[in-house]
């Protein structure tokens, strides 16, 4: 009986003494986008294994990582879907893009045997608006003569969650297809004309994978890392190219702006994968805000200066396609920009 | 001289700290409640400002235009909750006579009973990880031998793992009640010919009425607020839905989608929005349900 | 004469006994079928390293779900401070109050507090309490998650504390025990089985619930203590690492909805034993 007492205060005690201990290393928190979830939980534990710093990164969503570093409830959001011009105007503060690397939102399916397949800019639009239902569709089979399509539906998958791979997506097919930009138009969270919705790219690359006849949109590595099948998608110059980091470098090797928003579809690269995204990191350029103290903005410039040099690394090995020296070059003038209270942070690697 | 009577401090103040103690925990509770519903109200201003009623009656979801109505949530609350309810009345009820006429006492009634009551304490989420890996497959095969497009996932299965978590809760009033009818109107009826099913179709059941009925209320209002299995499960289509075997969404499921990320005002609003209708809807329900078990448990 | 329509009426008779038999059973198959199919795919996920270590990042094999027992470990205890006294003392309130103005209204607010959908919750625990900190935590998972725990706790109370016989407490207030004593000291006790349960009950189900830690808790990929940061916590990592692709995530998946039933189940086993030991029949 006495034990039972016990129990409670031990309960409590354990959990008074756990904000107590000092911090053995300093924590950031970061939260955004499930497009490169998985080279940032790669990236964070190996740099938390080199230096005891936890980077918790929560993946929810491109939206959620704009909003959640504009009300300042995170270190740092991470975004596939740059902040627009009126979005910067109504930060607070100025807000930096980051980029860490290049990917490419494939457009994967489930099909029997996992054929081989080639579709056009209109195709992926009719599809994704519902006009084109059918597998064995004749607009698709024009394009691919050697492959058995099946007599079944295309069901189509989405993202129900606020989404910079949808935003890619969308702006890719508001690009090429004049309906989808009536219709529909490019955003992180659209009104899609059909389909079923799952959270983040997992959700989206997991009911794929798992229901017969289905098409959805995701990163590369998602389906990569599933053996999932990828379609090949004709580019601009006419070519099918396969999603792949050599497409994806090819189609991010372009002049960039010195704040490095840039949208990378629709490429006019001629090996270039149409569909492909930056990804960046999103921080505010005066870390002095709120109650930050100094040290953890330190921390938080070396991690990130760490992540587009040493970090790198781990790109390719997850599908993603590592920043051009161009990119980087750019990179590391933002992150040299950061100030905490007007004087720079960076003080070499 | 008469020993003095054993005197104890008056404990005075102990008394009154005692009663204001707890006269402030149960203030306390109803001012939290106040707190929630102006809380809610206060932060959906934006919205309600913005559409005033026509948030009842727009159909669109639409965060790019800026379009917000709710109208897709509501009828996927409403459709899965009362499907749900319709598929599980029938067991509940099954369950209720069971325990409650047939096996009134012994293994077989306590093993009913305990089985039923984890069956409420297993976690939605738990639920809904099953529901996603073994029931959206059945129901795939079933829609693709009958022709129809084959999500798998949609309304249907999230009203039939719906109505699988809510068994406990319309089946937990009615066996007691059941057992509750008093004999001597059940023997007259024997007394009369009457077989045992007659006696329960045609004496217990009309006795027990509101006692089942609140257990009913009572299942449906916990069916209107689930969150995670129905998420998991329901397709996420932020359209109106067109079908039972088609995707949907629900009030609760898309506040779970999409409140971490609504980055505008008026989004952000506009979802806490639709926390404030499923919260009227859900307290309108349970407050008619608890009305309907104090009468049930007084008059009987 | 022959009794009117009898073979009709036995088959009918006989008939319905066996539908009710059927359905019965047949409602209890959903709880036999999910729990055999998490005992066969989690069991074989379950080691000491999945008990102490913390998750892998996407792809890599191993890990476990160390961080995720300590983040619901710390969001109950959160819960349970604030909610079981104040539970207690409204519960008492309304037992020893049973007509009167405050009583009507606070006996609405727990009705009502308790239908309450948990996102529901979880959306004041973040206007409460994430926006002003300036940051998720585990401590605003921990309210939103006290909050549901508050009816469950009044109720079990009050319904208790309603079954002690008047006479137990005319006795002791008769030998000149104070009122709150008498309260505190020789009702309460005498309830407290009753208590018990409806705070293990509350317990396991505050365990087990997600919907409400989407944007309070936030989840955490390391291990933390802090109260003030972001935890994992047991039915978070079932959500992410279910809706996931990844077969490593859905065994590991697994494992841990074997963990949160398991627990349940032995708070369950643990409430059986409480009222066989302590209940005190009247």
């Amino acid at each position: 009986m006495k034990v039972f007492i016990l129990i409670p205060f031990i309960s409590v005690w354990i959990t008074l003494w756990g904000c107590s201990t000092p911090e053995s290393g300093v924590e950031l928190l970061g939260a955004g986008a499930t497009f490169p979830y998985p080279l940032y939980s790669k990236v964070f534990y190996e740099y938390w294994k080199a230096t005891g710093v936890k980077i918790n990164y929560q993946a929810i969503g491109s939206g959620g990582g704009q909003r959640q570093l504009l009300k300042k409830t995170v270190d740092f959001g991470g975004s596939d879907a740059f902040m627009s011009e009126e979005a910067l105007k109504n930060a607070p503060a100025e807000v930096l893009h980051i980029p860490t690397c290049a990917g490419a939102v494939a457009v994967t399916y489930n099909l029997p045997g996992n054929p081989e397949m080639r579709l056009s800019p209109d195709h992926v639009a009719d599809i994704f608006r519902g006009k084109i239902t059918r597998w064995n569709d004749k607009r698709i089979a024009a394009v691919n003569p050697s492959t058995h399509l099946p007599d079944s539906d295309i069901v189509v998958v989405h993202r129900s969650d606020g989404s910079g791979t949808t935003f890619v997506f969308t702006d890719y097919l508001s690009q090429v297809n004049e309906q989808w930009k009536k219709e529909v138009g490019a955003g992180k969270a659209v009104n899609w004309p059909v389909g079923l919705g799952s959270k983040g790219n997992a959700g989206v690359a997991g009911l794929v994978k798992y229901s017969p006849g289905a098409i959805g949109y995701v990163e590369f590595g998602y389906a990569l890392l599933n053996n999932m099948p990828v379609a090949l998608l004709q580019n601009r110059s006419g070519r099918y190219v396969q999603p792949d980091t050599t497409s994806v470098s090819a189609a991010a090797d372009v002049p960039l702006p010195e704040d490095t928003r840039i949208s990378l579809t629709n490429t006019q690269a001629p090996d270039g994968y149409p569909i492909t995204s930056f990804t960046w990191i999103l921080v505010f350029k005066e870390q002095a805000y709120g109650r930050r103290p100094k040290h953890k903005a330190k921390v938080l410039v070396n991690a990130l200066w760490w992540m587009v040099h040493d970090g790198q690394k781990y790109t390719m090995p997850l599908h993603y396609a590592p920043l051009s020296t161009k990119a980087r070059e750019k990179a590391e003038r933002l992150l040299k920009a950061m100030t905490y209270d007007g004087a720079p942070l960076f003080n070499g690697a | 001289m008469a020993p003095r009577p054993y005197e104890r401090p008056s404990p005075r103040w102990q008394e009154a700290a005692f009663q204001k103690g707890i006269l402030l925990a149960a203030l306390a509770i109803v001012a939290l409640l106040g707190a929630v519903f102006l809380s809610l109200l206060f932060h959906s201003k934006p919205s309600l400002l913005a559409f005033g009623a026509s948030f009842l009656f727009e159909k669109t979801w639409d965060p790019v235009s800026g379009t917000f109505g709710a109208i897709p949530f509501l009828l996927g609350t409403l459709l899965t909750s009362f499907l749900a309810l319709a598929i599980c009345v029938p067991f509940a009820l099954a369950i209720s006579i069971f325990v409650g006429e047939y096996f009134r006492s012994g293994m077989l009634s306590s093993l009913v009973k305990n089985v039923t009551e984890l069956l409420a304490g297993i976690p939605s989420v738990i639920y809904g990880f099953w529901a996603l890996f073994v029931l959206v497959p059945i129901i795939r095969s079933i829609q693709m031998k009958l022709g129809i497009f084959p999500y798998g996932v949609g309304i249907l299965t999230a009203s039939i793992i719906l109505a699988v978590m809510i068994i406990p809760y319309a089946a937990s009033m009615g066996g007691e009640v059941i057992s509750l009818v008093p004999s001597d109107i059940k023997e007259a009826a024997y007394s009369l010919g009457a077989t045992r099913q007659e006696i329960i179709t045609k004496v217990i059941l009309p006795y027990s009425r509101s006692g089942i009925l609140a257990g009913i209320l009572l299942a449906l209002g916990r069916a209107l607020g689930e969150t995670m299995a129905v998420t998991m499960v329901i397709g996420n289509s932020n359209l109106l839905p067109s079908s039972l075997f088609g995707p949907g969404n629900t009030m609760a499921s898309i506040i779970a989608n999409e409140f971490t990320e609504a980055t505008a005002t008026l989004y952000l609003s506009a979802l806490i929005e639709i926390g404030v209708v499923l919260f009227l809807v859900t307290t309108v329900i349970n407050i008619v349900g608890a009305y309907v078990v104090k009468k049930t448990s007084l008059g009987g | 004469m022959r009794p009117y329509r009898l073979r009709l009426r036995a088959t009918k008779d006989n008939g319905f006994k066996g539908l009710v038999f059927v359905m019965s059973f047949l409602s209890m198959a959903p709880l036999a079928l999910i729990l055999f199919y998490i005992a066969k795919q989690g069991l074989s996920s379950l080691s000491w390293g999945f008990f102490l270590e913390i998750p892998k990042p996407v792809g890599a094999q191993g890990g476990g779900i160390a961080n995720a027992l300590v983040g619901t470990f710390l969001l109950v205890v959160i819960a349970a401070l604030p909610s079981i006294p104040l539970g207690i003392g409204a519960g008492i309130f309304l037992s020893e109050h049973r007509e009167g103005a405050i009583s009507y209204w606070a006996r609405l607010a727990v009705e009502v507090l308790q239908g309450t959908p948990s996102i529901v919750l979880g959306l004041i625990a973040y206007m409460w309490v994430v926006v002003p900190m300036g940051g998720f935590s585990a401590l605003s998972g921990g309210i939103a998650l006290g909050i549901m725990m508050l009816p469950m706790i009044i109720k079990a109370t009050e319904e208790t504390l309603n079954l002690v016989p008047y006479a137990l407490k005319e006795a002791s207030l008769a030998l000149g025990v104070p009122y709150y004593r008498t309260i505190l000291r020789v009702v309460l006790p005498a309830g407290m089985s009753g208590i018990m349960t409806g705070i293990l009950i509350s317990v396991a189900r505050i365990a087990g619930e997600t919907a409400p830690l989407l944007f309070t808790a936030f989840g955490n990929a390391f291990m933390n203590w802090d109260v003030a940061k972001p935890v994992n916590a047991l039915p978070m990592l079932i959500y992410n690492y279910a809706t996931s692709p990844y077969p490593e995530w859905h065994r590991i998946a697994w494992g841990a909805a074997c963990v949160l039933v398991g627990f349940i189940l032995l708070l369950n086993l643990f409430v059986r034993m409480v009222i066989r030991r302590w209940k005190v029949q009247f």
